[in-house]
Formats: structure tokens, sequence, C-alpha cells
């Protein structure tokens, strides 16, 4: 157990020529802390990560790590320990030369060297493997010996870029919870760079969502995901129906429905987010809107409806209550009084902005709730 | 900044041991034995020397049936082999690879009996190499295939033609060359450079193709010889120059 | 019966090609083996033990040291080029260049390779003269590029641009992730260097040393074009005697001595192939 250590980027900024890759990024990782920076591809967040290691230098901004400057420092003297996405593990070497690498490099004796490769083998699950090469080993393994390779240097910062995309979605769920369960029992700091908002929400202490160099919010999975702080973070995190609203004092009128509008709603005319979970449709023979699609999905249902104006709202709910819906069936629309967030009517985007979560159909394991993207 | 500087210096050196001796071949090629001074007349002999005309002819025909030879002969088989017999690919791949390691030298030497019947039922022109260049150009044309047939799906493309109703020579000339291009393309610049350099069996079987004429000429023309033998070079990097632009466009994504 | 006959139809697909192979390669090639161990149409072994002589076994020698040496120049050389070159991206006008240019002088005949020397260090080369004219020193004044430091010169002209086209696909395989993985573990350059290239690309560049020696030891134009009286190397003896007027009581000397060229090529390849078989254990 290492004693944490904090990690401040103090207003980043990288440009390459006219493209802003980052900018002015400031952002604190308490010690212990694992953070999340979630975005779609392009907005930065592993720019951030690469600058922090040292593989990449800004062009103007700070990096303090433990209180100790160390934008200038070169890469190799940073005592922090990354896992790539994929291909980083060294050939020709065995795993456990592999997981000993850094402490090679740092001067420790052979002996010492193979029982801190076997510790961390062990700790990732992997003690039987110790003599193979990566080629002998599957993706997901691959990726615990990275972890442990990086590990094994008792690192002051752990980094992980994207270290599940190249994986099988199965492999993926089950090695994120491995990963949080590592960091938590070792507690080192760690920044983990994904654009899976699933993955995101489920491993991480807080989230930053990143969109084109800026940071938009920084929360908790659970506030970020209730109190979206900007129109992109609400339309990316989570699924939302936009309906038509009417904002006066702090309070959206949707569909009839009285709501709370979230700090950061407009005034006035708008788009209120509403979270298809919020959405109760009641059967009714004088109903105004029509059922279109019913999609059964194990444990949820999620149903799609078109309202006399056009506009489709997909409602979510536990599979029995979706069980009795038919298609061409009148129902009723009601909202739950969750807060919501309206934004401004022009600025409604195309759904590709979302992220990429569980693949459209099912849940990958029916157990966690479905959230995933709109563009699906 | 100390980095850039040293690959500078390299560079320039390699670039020196390269172009030095191209541009003494230009400058000796241009020389006025006789009076001083620059002159063309080497050049324009090569237009215009019977002899020198005739094997640069002789080249340029053998280069284009060679090619020609080489797709008719491995395209066919290594597709065929792909579709029907994949297991013996790896036979196929030693086969074509065995030139490599038996050189040109050593089949010249038991190569002239061959030839005996090859005069009596082809005759002796100097194309009649051809069917000993192809045997030379196999492996380097072998790789070029094989990688761009192992781009591509040949199974599902030709069982998508022939459910369709194509014939086999249809699946191979409409379907599957298409497709290969690059590989065919990369095959024949390469074939080609070969055939217009290639000196060992021409010479020893006696035909006067362009790199035995130079060599000849060596003796008594020198002018001509390096004009000549600057012009071959210089049309073997400009035909793998085009070639690098070819495959611009089909870059395999990773190894 | 159909059955079997069924079954033999796909290979007959592979007649025509197996055909010509046998008549325009393997015929050849037999016909070497067997005229080796024959002697005025009778089995002999007086070729074979004639590769023994004196000046057979000083031309191997000499065959040996021109293919080694510019081998390893040719290798290291090549490898410090590949290097220069792999940086820049595919595209870059200036590596599309490099490499064409170093596929046209690996690819084409040695007799315009030879003529670009003389043209620049021969006899009435430019730099010959510039050197005369200029410095007053007599570069060529032992005729050395007509014999074998002349000849290690001109190799070195087409081993280098083949072991750039040999070596950079092994060197373009070096991921950059590992390079970075390597220097977030501590490495230094020279660490990243020492435990991690040269492992990696050992077999890759042993193997493209190997290729160039079996190249520079089969090589002929290059030589027969520079190299008009005596022969110093195999090749060369060949050469001499196929063509030799004096018959020299040897008419299947040639053979042999081709027969020798081809063992010992053949040698090369199979540790060539080793060595790219224990690499490929690792890639991939």
């Amino acid at each position: 157990m290492t004693d944490g250590t904090r990690v401040e980027l103090v207003d980043l900024h990288r440009h390459y020529g006219p493209v802003r890759a980052l900018d002015g990024l400031t952002l604190t990782i308490e010690p212990g802390e694992m953070v999340v920076l979630l975005g779609p591809s392009g907005c930065g967040k592993t720019t951030a990560l690469r600058i922090l290691a040292g593989l990449e230098e800004a062009t103007s901004g700070r990096v303090v790590v433990a209180d100790k400057e160390l934008t200038h420092t070169p890469a190799n003297k940073r005592d922090m320990g990354m896992v790539f996405q994929a291909y980083s593990l060294f050939p020709h070497l065995t795993v456990a030369e592999n997981v000993g690498f850094g402490l090679k490099m740092r001067g420790r004796g052979g002996r010492r060297r193979q029982d801190r490769a076997r510790e961390m083998l062990e700790l990732v699950g992997l003690a039987k493997q110790v003599d193979r090469y990566p080629a002998q080993l599957s993706g997901g393994q691959q990726q615990r010996v990275a972890l442990a390779r990086a590990l094994a240097i008792e690192p002051a910062v752990l980094l992980l870029d994207e270290p599940l995309s190249a994986l099988d979605a199965k492999v993926r769920v089950q090695l994120r919870d491995e990963i949080r369960r590592v960091q938590v029992e070792v507690g080192t700091t760690t920044l983990f760079v994904t654009h899976d908002q699933e993955e995101a929400l489920a491993v991480a202490d807080r989230v930053g969502v990143m969109n084109t160099g800026r940071l938009e919010q920084i929360a908790t999975p659970t506030e970020l995901y209730s109190a979206p702080a900007t129109p992109f973070v609400g339309e990316f995190v989570g699924l939302s129906n936009r309906l038509a609203a009417e904002v006066t004092g702090g309070e959206a009128v949707v569909m009839g429905n009285r709501l709370p509008a979230l700090a950061g709603s407009v005034d006035g005319h708008g788009l209120a987010l509403v979270r298809p979970e919020s959405v109760r449709l009641v059967p009714a023979a004088d109903g105004t809107a029509t059922v279109r699609t019913v999609s059964f999905l194990g444990a949820l249902s999620r149903v799609t409806c078109e309202l006399p104006d056009g506009t489709d709202v997909l409602a979510q709910m536990g599979s029995d209550q979706g069980a009795g819906l038919r298609v061409g069936e009148r129902v009723g629309i009601e909202l739950a009084p969750t807060p919501v967030l309206v934004i401004p009517p022009e600025t409604g985007r195309p759904p590709e902005e979302a992220a990429p979560g569980a693949p459209g159909a099912a849940p990958t394991t029916g157990i966690t709730p479905a959230i995933s993207g709109r563009d699906q | 900044m100390t980095r850039r500087l040293v690959r500078g210096v390299l560079f320039l050196l390699f670039a020196l041991y390269f172009f030095v001796p191209l541009l003494a071949m230009l400058d000796f090629s241009t020389r006025n034995l006789v009076g001083g001074g620059r002159t063309w007349d080497a050049w324009k002999a090569l237009g215009v020397d019977p002899q020198v005309r005739t094997a640069i002819l002789a080249s340029l025909g053998l280069a284009v049936c060679t090619v020609a030879l080489m797709l008719v002969m491995l395209l066919p088989t290594m597709v065929w082999v792909r579709l029907r017999l994949p297991r013996l690919s790896r036979v196929i791949e030693f086969l074509c690879l065995l030139p490599l390691t038996i050189p040109a030298l050593v089949i010249v030497v038991g190569l002239s009996g061959v030839y005996a019947w090859v005069n009596y039922f082809f005759g002796y022109s100097p194309l009649v190499l051809t069917f000993a260049y192809t045997v030379l150009v196999l492996p380097y044309s072998y790789r070029a295939l094989d990688a761009s047939l192992g781009a591509i799906d040949v199974r599902t493309l030709s069982e998508a033609a022939r459910s369709l109703g194509a014939g086999w020579f249809t699946v191979i000339t409409r379907v599957v060359v298409p497709n290969v291009w690059g590989g065919v393309l990369s095959a024949a610049f390469i074939s080609v450079a070969l055939v217009l350099g290639e000196y060992t069996i021409a010479s020893l079987l006696n035909y006067n193709t362009l790199p035995v004429v130079i060599a000849l000429l060596g003796k008594s023309s020198g002018t001509v010889s390096v004009a000549a033998s600057l012009a071959s070079i210089m049309f073997a990097a400009l035909l793998l120059l085009l070639l690098s632009f070819v495959h611009r466009r089909r870059m395999p994504r990773g190894s | 019966m159909r059955a079997r006959l069924g079954r033999l139809t796909p290979a007959l697909g592979l007649v025509p090609f197996l055909l010509y192979l046998l008549v325009f390669l393997l015929v050849p090639t037999l016909v070497v083996l067997v005229g080796s161990f024959q002697e005025g149409g009778r089995f002999s072994l007086t070729n074979i033990r004639a590769l023994s002589d004196p000046s057979i076994l000083h031309a191997l020698q000499e065959s040996v040291v021109l293919s080694g040496s510019t081998a390893l120049l040719g290798g290291v050389l090549g490898a410090l080029l590949a290097w220069l070159v792999v940086g820049l991206s595919p595209t870059n006008v200036v590596r599309r260049f490099v490499v064409s240019l170093c596929g046209a002088f690996a690819q084409t005949g040695g007799v315009s390779l030879a003529f670009a020397w003389i043209a620049t260090i021969g006899l009435s080369g430019v730099v010959t003269q510039w050197f005369d004219d200029h410095l007053h020193v007599q570069l060529m004044g032992s005729g050395w590029l007509y014999a074998l430091p002349g000849l290690i010169l001109v190799y070195c002209y087409f081993q280098i641009p083949l072991m750039v086209i040999v070596f950079l696909p092994a060197l373009e395989g070096l991921r950059p992730q590992w390079r970075e993985a390597a220097v977030n573990l501590g490495a230094s350059k020279w660490q990243y260097f020492t435990q991690v290239v040269v492992p990696l690309l050992r077999p890759a560049f042993l193997g493209s040393v190997l290729l160039l020696f079996a190249n520079a030891f089969a090589a002929y134009a290059t030589a027969a074009a520079l190299v008009s009286q005596g022969s110093p190397i195999l090749p060369l003896k060949i050469r001499e005697g196929l063509t030799s007027e004096i018959v020299l009581g040897r008419q299947h000397l040639a053979y042999a001595i081709a027969l020798e060229m081809v063992v010992v090529v053949a040698i090369i390849m199979v540790l060539y192939a080793l060595l790219l078989r224990r690499s490929a254990r690792w890639m991939r």
C-alpha cells in the first residue's frame, strides 16, 4: 500500500499549428484517486495523459506531482507506470522478464526482480504464465501483464491509455473490474483515459468529460449522470430524449409536467434532456402518443413512441412493465420529477457526438443499468 | 539539434557515394575524346548505332515477354493453389524461391543442353531467353503477387463470382487481377529492371542483349557503354519510383 | 477410381507450371549435379578432386573474402541508411526516392554498375582525372579497380541498397509503443537500444547479412565486366571453364565449380531460413 501522490495539471495547452489539441486543461488528482478522462476521439484526453507521462511536451502549462515541478523532466525519470492500448509488451522477453524490466532499468538485482515480478503477476492473476512469451497470451492476459509491469516499479502515478479498447467486449468488462480492484488495493493515484462511457462510469472515483481540448465537467459518476453541467456532457453521457420545454424561474415545463431545471439550463424556450428511465408510459385509449417499437433487452425493455407532432420519445422500464405494451397502442406519457438540463434549441447536435457504450441491442451483463450512447 | 545535424551529414555522405558515380557517368559519356569539350554523340549512338539499337530493342522485347510469361505462368497457378490446393502453398512457395538458392551462373552452366532444344523449336532470337528469365524473376514476382493476393480474400471473391455465373477465366481476369493490380505492377516492374540488367545467362549463352553489348563495347567505345549504363540505371529507378506512387493508395495496415 | 481421379484433377492445374520449372530450373541443376561427377562421358571424381587445386582453392578463398567483406560493409552501412530513412513518413518524397534508387541499384545488372565506377575512378575516370589534375595523385596507378579491392568497392554499390531493401521492413516492425514503454519504465536511450532494439533486430540483421553474402558469392556480371584478365574469384573460374579455348583436360570442371557454388549458397540459405523462423516466433 503506497501513500498516494497528488497530481496537478495546470493550464495545459498543446498546439500543433492551428490545431489546439489541449486548450487550457487544469485538473487535480487527489492521492490514491482514480480519475477517468472521457471524451470522443480528438478531444485531447490522450494528449493530456502523454504530457503527464512525459512522452509529449506541452506548449505551455505545468505538470506538478507531489508538489514537485515535472514539466521539463524527461519521461524516463518521472517514476510513472503506463499501460498502453496494445502492443507494448516486449516480444523477445518472457512475461516475468517483461514485468521485471523497469526494475532492471533501476539496477535491481536478479533475485529481487524475480520475486517482485512473481508478486505482481499473482496480483493480476497470472502466476502460472511466468515463462511464456507475449505472443502466446490472449489480449486480456497481455494487458494484465502490462498492468503488472507498470506497477512493479511502485510508481507514484499509474497511467492507463485506453487499455481495454483493443479487447473483446466480454474481456473488457472483466478486466476493468480487475484493474479497479488492483488500483484500490495498491492505492496508486491513477489517470485512466477512455472513450467508452460505461467503462468510465463503472470504475472512476471522478470522471472528467473532455471536448475539443477542454474539460467540460469533472464530477463523480452519479453527479455526471444526474446533473450534467453542459449540453455536451448531457448528450454524451447516457441516453437522452430531447423534448420541447419552457423554463421559468428554475422550473421547466415539459409536456405538461413540471420538472426542476438544473443549473446551466437556458431560460425560456429550449430542449429538455430527459432520461428514458424517467419516462413513464400509461396505456390510455385517449393517450397522445402511439407505441412504435418495443425492444426486449433481458432485464430491461425500451419502447419508442411517436408524438402527434412527429417527435420520437424513448422510454426505458423493467421488462415486467413493458411486457404489456403492443405496437400501435395509444399511451399517455408521464415524466418523473428528476431535474433536467434544458439546452438551447439551436445547439441540438446530431447524435454522432454521443459516446459508444454497451453495444446497442443488449446490456453486456444485464446487471449494470443500460447506459449507452444514442448512436445505436 | 545535434541529432538532426548528424542525420544530415550522414545523408550527405550517402548521397555523395551514390550520386558521384552517376554524375561521373554523365560527364564521361558526354566527353568529346577527339576535340575536347562536350558532345552528345555517345547518347545519339544509343538510337543510331545498329548494334546498340538492336540490343536495346532485344532487351525491351525480352522484358515485355518475360513479364507476360511470368504473369501467365504465375498468377493462375497462385490463384489455383489458394482456391483448390491450399496445402500445397508451402511447396509452391519453396519452388518459387528456389532460384534464389540456385544462382543464374549455375543454371546457365546446365542450360546450354536445354537451349539446344529451345533453339531447335524457337530459333535463335534473343527473345528465347524469356524462358530462362522467367525462372530468374520468379522469387521477386512470387513475393509481390503473394503479398497482394494475401490482402484480398480470393476464396470469397471467386465463390461470389462463380455463384453469379462466371467461368474460371472470367474469375481470374475480371475479378482477381483488378484487385491485385498493385502486386501485378510490382512484379512487372521488378522483373523489367532485372531483365534489362541480366548479363550472366545472356553472355554465357551468347545472345546480344543490351548488357552484353555494353560490356563488349566497353573495350572499344567506353563513352557509349557508359551512356547506355546510365540510361539503364535511370530507367530502372524511374520505374520503381512510379511503382512507389502506385503503392501509396494500397498501403496495407499493420504488418 | 473416379473418386481418385476427381481428387487428382485440381492438381492437374499445376502441371504447366511444374513442367516449366522442371525443364528450365530443375533439369539444368541436375545437369550440373550429374556433370560434375563425370569426365569423358563416364562417372569420375576427377573434377571433384580438382576443386582442391591450389588455384581453385585460392579463388574460393577470394570469393569468401569478397562476399564476407561486402556483406559486412553492406550490412552495417545499409542498416545505417535504412535507419536514416525509416524515420521519414512512407509518403515522404525523399524516402520514396531513396527506396526506389536502392531498388534500382540492387536489381539492375552488375554491368551498369561496373561501368559507373569505371567512369568514376577507372583509368580515365572523372575522379581519377580530377585527382591527377588537381592533386597530382595517381589514384588508379596499380589498376586496383580491376582486381579484388575494386570489386569490393563496386559490390558495395549494390550490397548497401540490397541491405536497405531487405532490412527496412524489420526496422519498420519496431513498434513505437516499445520505445515509449521502455522510456516510461526508466530506460535511457542506450538502455533502450541495447535491451530492446538489438535483441529484437539481431535475427533480421544477421539474416540480411547472410543474404548479402549469398548474393555476392553468386554474383557474376560485375566481376565479368570489370575483370578481363585472370579469374581471381570462383564465378570467373566458371567463365574460364566454359569459354576457355584450351581445354585443360577437364571439360566438366565448370560443372564441379558450379556445384561447389550451389552447396555454399544452399548452406547460407538454410541458415537464413532458420534465423527467420526464430524471429518469427516473437513477431506476432
